[in-house]
């Protein structure tokens, strides 16, 4: 075939491809498609994105120090020219504290989403594909995790592990990896027995190959959707674990620490603590946006739900 | 022999991202107090005759006709309310598969004293009376006990019947009828099309049987269209039906086995474009 | 039917019978293991707290012979498993334990402020299935239309808002800036002397005292923190009962209720509502759990005496058996809450009914 002649549209679409990446680049282009069509989910992505920028380019972006202000000059001063978002107790720009924060937000979600994830996908996996007594007693764990209280759960640990964000990641993580390993275990029992598996095993393949190899990359897509609706419930655990003071400590500028603090001027100066509530409501309808469209793009049968 | 539905140029059409669907194209028929026949393959357009005729088109979709007139009453300018008034009452339906067309959490009893009930005033004790006979008369042996179940707890030829209580209690003159027999076992088709056959006869009712079988319909049924594509391709009575001439029918025809026939090469049913013009 | 089933032999009874009692002890083993799993948890947390609950009892600067002897008083110093032996037999007989911070055991407290919590709850999940349950059902029902993209915007914004920061400024807004509600608290102080509480529902209460000033006082107090929880129950509702509706109304027994003649409002509400309630009584039940939970957050913020401000405040104080103490109460209704509404499921749905 004469690849010069196609338009890289027809190239992508086509019912031959020829390589293994090209047939790759054909879903992606065709999931992308049903994607991009459902503006809100747009919107998600590119909140964050802007997030992802804000976090990597926060020196550059953020017009003050997040640490030090002016306690002479600038304590709480309203949002005006030179302080968009207004000043706090310490003098300190609000807005150059969230641009610094984000990146607390964004270490919560990727290290909890690198910690819970996986966990759960072994646990599914494992369980679906020996089935059995080992199936069992794994969801029967899963299952008592599932029917426990996440956040009051999640305060006792940290309550245990003692205040601060690498506790509060741990015990979020710890509280929310059953899903997951249902989503998996579902996942694994509908390939388990097709026959591609039952070649793979029949060359010899290690049960621990055939899990890690060809049955967990299959899990992913579903899990990456449900890890993507899980974020903001996430990012909202980790701001109250901080606005009760058991998550990231002062002077870090985490956003719900920094809800608690502006909580004593709510009555005068009511930007301190609602400019940072509102930072949380935009990223986790973000991930909210994102997390619904990806559903109805990877899965198109869910989509009129 | 009066005429109870007169349908011309009938014409359902849905709108769709990739272009309008024509389901239906065009069909013109009159009915009276007989048994009618509707012949096709899915996507023929029968099912969508059916539901325009009842008032059941979803709601994206887009009817016109030249003439729908049931009794005199002219359907195309009837409101809502006064084509929800004939509904049940007057004009009934029949759907396929009672696993699904039974309200699954109300008794069978309820369901159909509700139909009774939504169009004559009538007393509790009355309407419950009322079903029993009308589930007697669809041959079930223990009316009182089968009033008090779920559907889930009858046999399918046993919920078709309750079904069929469910739409003639409030006596309507036309049954529309869509395929309600093709989920059934073989061995209760036969008896689900019995009571049908009683019913319709003793109560005097217009009936439209909408199938893809040929020779059931032909067999329980006065005269037969067998449309294709959305068109009538031939209208015939049922027992004419060796002499039909249309192609298409022809194909339906040959598509039954019969035994002591050589059946090499197995015909497959001709589909040209240009019947569906 | 088959004359078999008409006449229901002894031996199909008998089979019933016997399903009826494996799923019951299905359930048994399922709420034992699920509990004794939380008590593990709980046993574990306690067990690697770095504060030594011995010295939390005696205090830093106790002589090294007392502690040893209060450790083996505690018995600390057996092993683990005879340690959790014990531990089990005490909750299971209501001893959570003393609280540091209250001198009171745990029980106790835990008794006087968890009615508070509930009535909360409870507010919280009437609003929003009174509102939750239309709204989806419109949403549905107008499927595509201003108003389903309306209600899915409000839900989505229930599912991304931090609750606690929605409740400042609720109460800046309409406690201090408006004056139309009440602030922080559960009823004025000139009540609290007045005021018997007899079932530790307020608002119960007020009415069984025939109390109309404290009962509107009570109300105007319960009004914030109830609709807020509300609104975070009726962003769950709502989306549910929509997309429970969308599947109902996609059903034939639809169309066969539209071919009876019956009218749209008795096909929603009567069919479709009647079917997609099912599920929804698991939802509002998960909601009902899920606000117990969030109170821990709501009632920061609105100083409501519950169980959650009992949690955070122990919490800050290191009072561990407290915070213990609290988690194993709100696990445990969630273990009985998600067992009621297997129970229920079973009762709406007549084809989970054993007969």
């Amino acid at each position: 075939m004469n690849e010069t002649a196609m338009t890289r549209r027809e190239w992508l679409l086509t019912d031959r491809p020829q390589s293994r990446l090209q047939a790759r680049l054909g879903r992606a282009y065709v999931t992308w498609g049903r994607f991009a069509a459902n503006r809100l989910a747009v919107i998600g992505m590119l909140i964050i994105l802007g997030l992802i920028v804000l976090a990597i380019f926060a020196p550059l972006l953020a017009p003050y120090s997040p640490y030090v202000g002016d306690l002479a000059k600038s304590r709480l001063l309203p949002p005006d020219a030179a302080h968009w978002l207004g000043t706090d107790d310490q003098g300190r720009d609000i807005l150059s504290r969230l641009i610094y924060g984000s990146r607390l937000t964004l270490q919560v979600v990727v290290l909890v989403a690198i910690i819970a994830a996986p966990l759960g996908l072994l646990v599914g996996t494992v369980a679906g594909y020996a089935g059995g007594w080992v199936d069992a007693v794994l969801m029967r764990i899963t299952d008592i995790f599932l029917a426990f209280p996440k956040l009051v759960l999640a305060l006792a640990f940290v309550a245990a592990l003692g205040p601060g964000i690498g506790n509060a990641i741990i015990a979020i993580a710890i509280t929310s990896w059953p899903p997951y390993a249902r989503i998996a275990r579902a996942e694994t029992l509908t390939v388990r027995n097709s026959d591609y598996i039952s070649a793979v095993r029949l060359m010899g393949a290690s049960p621990w190959r055939i899990v890690l190899r060809h049955i967990m990359p299959l899990c992913i897509s579903s899990l990456i959707v449900r890890v993507t609706l899980d974020m903001a419930g996430i990012i909202l655990t980790a701001a109250g674990l901080g606005f009760l003071g058991l998550g990231a400590q002062p002077p870090l500028p985490e956003w719900g620490a920094m809800i608690a603090s502006g909580r004593r001027f709510i009555l005068d100066q009511w930007w301190v603590a609602a400019m940072p509530g509102f930072a949380i409501l935009i990223v986790s309808l973000g991930f909210n946006l994102l997390g619904d469209g990806l559903r109805d793009a990877l899965d198109p049968r869910g989509s009129s739900q | 022999m009066s005429t109870l539905l007169d349908v011309k140029d009938l014409r359902v059409s849905f709108p769709t991202r990739t272009g309008v669907v024509e389901a239906v194209r065009g069909v013109s028929f009159t009915l009276g107090r007989e048994r009618l026949g509707i012949v096709g393959e899915s996507g023929s357009g029968k099912s969508q005759t059916g539901r325009a005729i009842m008032g059941l088109t979803p709601e994206h979709g887009r009817i016109s006709a030249e003439k729908l007139e049931f009794n005199g009453i002219d359907l195309t300018r009837a409101s809502k309310a006064e084509r929800r008034a004939l509904r049940g009452k007057r004009i009934a339906m029949i759907l396929q598969d009672p696993k699904y067309s039974l309200n699954p959490v109300m008794s069978i009893g309820r369901q159909i004293i509700e139909t009774l009930r939504t169009h004559e005033p009538v007393g509790r004790a009355e309407a419950r009376r009322r079903a029993l006979d009308m589930l007697a008369a669809v041959q079930i042996r223990d009316p009182e006990r089968v009033f008090g179940l779920y559907p889930h707890e009858v046999s399918g030829g046993m919920g078709q019947r309750a079904m069929i209580a469910m739409m003639l209690v409030a006596g309507p003159e036309l049954l529309i009828a869509d395929e309600p027999t093709s989920a059934l076992d073989v061995t209760v088709q036969l008896d689900v099309l019995g009571i049908l056959h009683r019913l319709v006869a003793d109560r005097g009712m217009g009936l439209i049987f909408i199938s893809h079988d040929l020779r059931l319909v032909s067999s329980f049924c006065d005269r037969v269209i067998v449309m294709y594509a959305g068109r009538i391709v031939e209208e015939l009575p049922a027992s004419r039906l060796s002499e039909a001439e249309h192609p298409y029918t022809r194909g339906l025809l040959n598509c039954m086995p019969k035994i002591g026939v050589d059946r090499h090469p197995l015909p497959v049913l001709d589909r040209r474009p240009e019947w569906a013009l | 039917m088959s004359t078999a089933e008409r006449r229901m032999p002894a031996r199909r009874a008998n089979r019933r019978a016997f399903a009826t009692l494996k799923s019951i002890a299905g359930f048994v083993v399922v709420v034992a293991t699920t509990y004794l799993g939380l008590l593990a948890v709980t046993f574990f947390i306690g067990r690697v707290v770095p504060i030594d609950p011995v010295l939390a009892i005696v205090g830093d600067r106790a002589p090294s012979h007392v502690v040893e002897r209060v450790r083996q008083e505690m018995g600390f110093n057996l092993p683990y498993y005879q340690q959790f032996f014990l531990y089990v037999k005490g909750v299971l007989q209501g001893d959570f334990g003393t609280s540091v911070l209250t001198t009171n055991p745990v029980m106790t407290d835990i008794r006087r402020v968890f009615p508070a919590t509930m009535e909360l709850a409870t507010v919280g999940t009437v609003i929003g299935a009174a509102f939750g349950i239309p709204l989806g059902v419109l949403a549905a029902v107008r499927r595509g239309s201003l108003a389903d993209q309306i209600v899915r915007i409000v839900g989505l914004v229930g599912y991304s808002v931090p609750i606690f920061w929605l409740g400042l400024l609720a109460l800046l807004v309409f406690y201090a800036r408006l004056g139309w509600t009440s602030g922080p608290g559960r009823m004025d102080v000139v009540f609290e002397y007045t005021f018997t509480p007899i079932t530790g529902f307020f608002l119960l209460d007020a009415i069984l005292n025939r109390d109309w000033a404290a009962f509107r006082d009570i109300v105007s107090h319960i009004v914030l923190p109830g609709s807020l929880l509300g609104y975070f129950s009726l962003a769950y509702i709502s989306r549910m009962t929509r997309s429970f509706m969308l599947n109902e109304l996609s059903q034939e027994y639809i169309v066969a209720a539209r071919a009876k003649g019956l009218s749209e409002t008795r096909i929603i509400w009567g069919h479709a509502l009647r079917n997609a309630a099912v599920p929804l009584v698991t939802v509002i039940a998960l909601s009902y759990a899920g606000l117990l939970e969030g109170s821990v957050l709501t009632e920061t913020v609105f100083a409501w005496p519950g169980l959650g401000l009992y949690i955070t405040n122990s919490l800050q104080n290191a009072d561990m058996n407290a915070v213990l103490g609290g988690t194993i109460v709100i696990g445990s209704v969630f273990i009985a809450i998600n067992l009621l509404s297997d129970v229920l499921y079973r009762m709406l749905d007549p084809r989970t009914r054993t007969r």
